[in-house]
């Protein structure tokens, strides 16, 4: 049996499960169904794939889950510590013990996918798959297949939103490895603002595969910062596309931060469709041992006059790897656009790995543009330096990695995100180098 | 407190220092001076710890301890701190962050506690005031778009903070203009204490016109040729270092 069966069998079971669904969804995973299996997972020939290989993912078996009990302890300490609104799935399952949806304010809709779809199918129809088609990769097809559950985010034109917006993935260490598509759709309105966080985190022995799709829709003038925080363990297998389309003076900024999973790949596709779009592209990772983390990401200059930025820095230790690709594409006739583009990755150990690829293609002749790469080590005069005042080794590597990340984090305005980084980048640092110290007296020298 | 025994250094092969001997004990100021190559700067970078030299024979000790055996952050750890002629640049790492760390780095050596937050907010701000140093500085990157002159302020200004038990400053006054050289030779001067010891390398007899020196050597191919009190440094301001290498070849 093929790898690809293993997959259209358990769809075929699920669907026999499910029993009727309104024809367009029906249709829907019949198309997604059809086109993974025509297509099947991609492999290392497709240029798009060349450095990500998901065997680990076409060779595992991997079940549905059929709840969300999670325990509330480890969920307590896993869930980033801030007042928000919050929408929880454990394995991919909508856990209301999880969630926290009782104040919403006016203009805002935050319910998970299957209320959305039982509550009136056809208003989702519409905007779910837009942005996001089959085709776009096998595993947008599979996830078109089998999604049922996820996120539907609306706000109202108008509507500030102050509160973050957090939907939270918890993955639990199973017996036998579960699979989850879920589907996130995000319509801001006019004028509308709001902050997202997608995180991800679990129990550490978890093994899962988790197949994300997002579909982000900025109408005229709204503002969304979008953080992604995926701190998943580090046995978990992680594929995410987050598309998004921006109509004129929409402003959109990512944080795509990675810092768990074992095979990890990310694709943002971005398209500027009105005169004024902005977008920020922030990234940074960190992994070690034998993580993966690949980011692709596509800025689409389909209209004159529009912006973007993207600022994206990895550290791999160990034997990790790591890719980026950045394709800005800027249409025949987007003249006076801005794109920028800045990638550096910070090497800390011999056998660690990363491909970088800056891809430019630009069909209009008046525009600016700039890319640049760089990867490296840590600068031994720096290191030296900061020993010649009695910082030790582990120390001075520590305090120079943390700066590297800072470039990226300096961006980054919700302190709960910053500091949750910080931490996780200092946690080689030893326990005696009290970086809350620090960070305290620095912030209050800086006041006086 | 520093005891240097016929030292012999090599870099890449060839040999810098050809049998040096210094003895500097505690609460003087010594200076060293010398021309452009006769191996000043190997001397500071060897006491210091910098990779890249060979010692080939002879000793170094500081307060009895074997210097040469010690690790480079454990020399300063110790008391024995190093002012660069060259300060890194170290892009991301705030002053403060540097300071907090260097500090607590020395006060875990000698088995003490961390400073307390605000103890050392008041004696950085002490010291900042001491340097005519605005308190943004801690906010910036360690000498990150710092001018020469103000390099050179943040290696004292660690030495106020950190309050070393022998200061090394090594060309401290190359790139400093009249108001930057009176405000570094002030911080040099409030260092002198009867418990500590300075060692000023230089090539200019400038900033000893700020800071007296108790003993001035001079150091030429390798070797100090000449060890006397201050008036020795006005001497080779006017005459040169030619006559010293003669003096000790003949």
């Amino acid at each position: 049996m093929s790898d690809e069966q293993t997959f259209l069998d358990t769809l075929q079971a699920r669907n026999e499960a499910r029993g009727d669904e309104p024809t367009w969804i029906a249709a829907r995973r019949q198309a997604g169904a059809a086109r993974f299996e025509a297509v099947g997972f991609p492999h290392k020939r497709v240029e798009a794939w060349k450095y990500t290989d998901v065997r680990a993912i076409a060779r595992g078996e991997f079940r549905l889950a059929d709840s969300a009990d999670f325990s509330p302890a480890t969920a307590a300490a896993l869930t980033l510590p801030i007042e928000a609104l919050r929408l929880t799935f454990v394995d991919g399952v909508f856990s209301r013990a999880l969630s926290d949806l009782n104040t919403l304010p006016s203009g805002v809709t935050i319910e998970p996918l299957s209320h959305a779809l039982e509550a009136n199918h056809e208003a989702v129809g519409g905007a779910l798959g837009r942005l996001a088609g089959v085709d776009f990769s096998p595993f947008t097809a599979l996830n078109t297949a089998f999604a049922e559950e996820g996120a539907v985010i609306r706000l109202a034109p108008g509507t500030v939103v102050e509160t973050p917006i957090i939907i939270q993935f918890l993955s639990r260490a199973n017996e036998a490895p579960v699979m989850s598509h879920p589907r996130v759709l995000i319509e801001a309105g006019g004028r509308s603002e709001a902050t997202v966080i997608e995180h991800h985190a679990g129990e550490s022995g978890a093994t899962n595969f988790t197949n994300l799709v997002s579909e982000v829709m900025l109408d005229r003038s709204a503002i969304l910062s979008y953080y992604k925080l995926q701190e998943a363990p580090v046995g978990d297998l992680h594929i995410a596309s987050l598309h998004v389309e921006q109509g004129r003076d929409s402003r959109f900024t990512s944080f795509n931060l990675n810092l768990g999973g074992a095979l990890v790949r990310n694709d943002i596709i971005d398209d500027l469709n009105a005169e004024g779009a902005e977008t920020q592209y922030n990234g940074l990772f960190f992994v070690r041992d034998r993580q993966h983390v690949d980011n692709h990401t596509l800025v689409n200059h389909n209209a004159p006059r529009t912006y973007s930025n993207e600022n994206y820095k990895g550290i791999l230790d160990g034997r990790a790897r790591g890719v980026f690709n950045g394709k800005v594409m800027v249409k025949r006739d987007s003249q006076q656009i801005e794109a920028y583009q800045n990638n550096a990755n910070l090497l800390l150990s011999d056998r660690a790995e990363i491909d970088t690829k800056p891809e430019l293609e630009i069909y209009a002749d008046d525009v600016k543009c700039s890319h640049g790469a760089t990867t490296g080590q840590l600068d031994e005069d720096a290191i030296y330096a900061l020993r010649t005042r009695g910082i030790d080794n582990q120390m001075a590597r520590g305090l120079l990695t943390l700066a590297f990340a800072g470039e990226v984090m300096d961006q980054v305005t919700l302190d709960v995100i910053a500091e949750r980084v910080e931490l996780a980048v200092a946690g080689k640092l030893p326990e005696r180098f009290n970086l809350t110290g620090l960070v305290e007296t620095a912030s209050a020298l800086g006041e006086k | 407190m520093l005891e240097v025994k016929d030292l012999h250094v090599s870099v890449e092969g060839s040999e810098i220092l050809k049998g040096l001997n210094l003895t500097l004990k505690q609460g003087e100021v010594h200076a060293i001076m010398g021309p452009n190559g006769a191996g000043k700067s190997t001397l500071s970078a060897v006491i210091s710890g910098k990779e890249g030299y060979e010692v080939t024979s002879g000793s170094i000790t500081f307060e009895g301890r074997d210097v040469l055996e010690m690790e480079v952050e454990e020399r300063a750890q110790a008391g024995l701190l190093l002012g660069f002629q060259y300060p890194v640049e170290i892009p991301g790492v705030k002053n403060i962050y540097l300071l907090k760390a260097a500090l607590n780095a020395q006060r875990a050596a000698r088995g003490e506690e961390e400073i307390p937050a605000p103890e050392f907010m008041k004696l950085v701000k002490e010291k900042l005031a001491a340097m005519k140093m605005d308190p943004s500085f801690l906010q910036r990157a360690v000498n990150e778009g710092f001018s020469g002159g103000e390099k050179k302020r943040n290696e004292i200004l660690q030495m106020l903070v950190l309050q070393p038990r022998l200061a090394m400053l090594d060309e401290i006054d190359s790139g400093l203009d009249i108001d930057a050289m009176r405000v570094v030779a002030d911080g040099i001067n409030s260092l002198r204490d009867p418990e500590r010891g300075v060692l000023i390398v230089t090539h200019y007899q400038r900033l000893l016109e700020h800071v007296e020196p108790d003993v001035v050597h001079v150091l030429v191919d390798g070797r100090i040729a000449k060890t006397g009190d201050k008036q020795l440094a006005y001497e080779l301001e006017s005459r040169g270092y030619e006559w010293v290498l003669e003096e000790s070849t003949a």
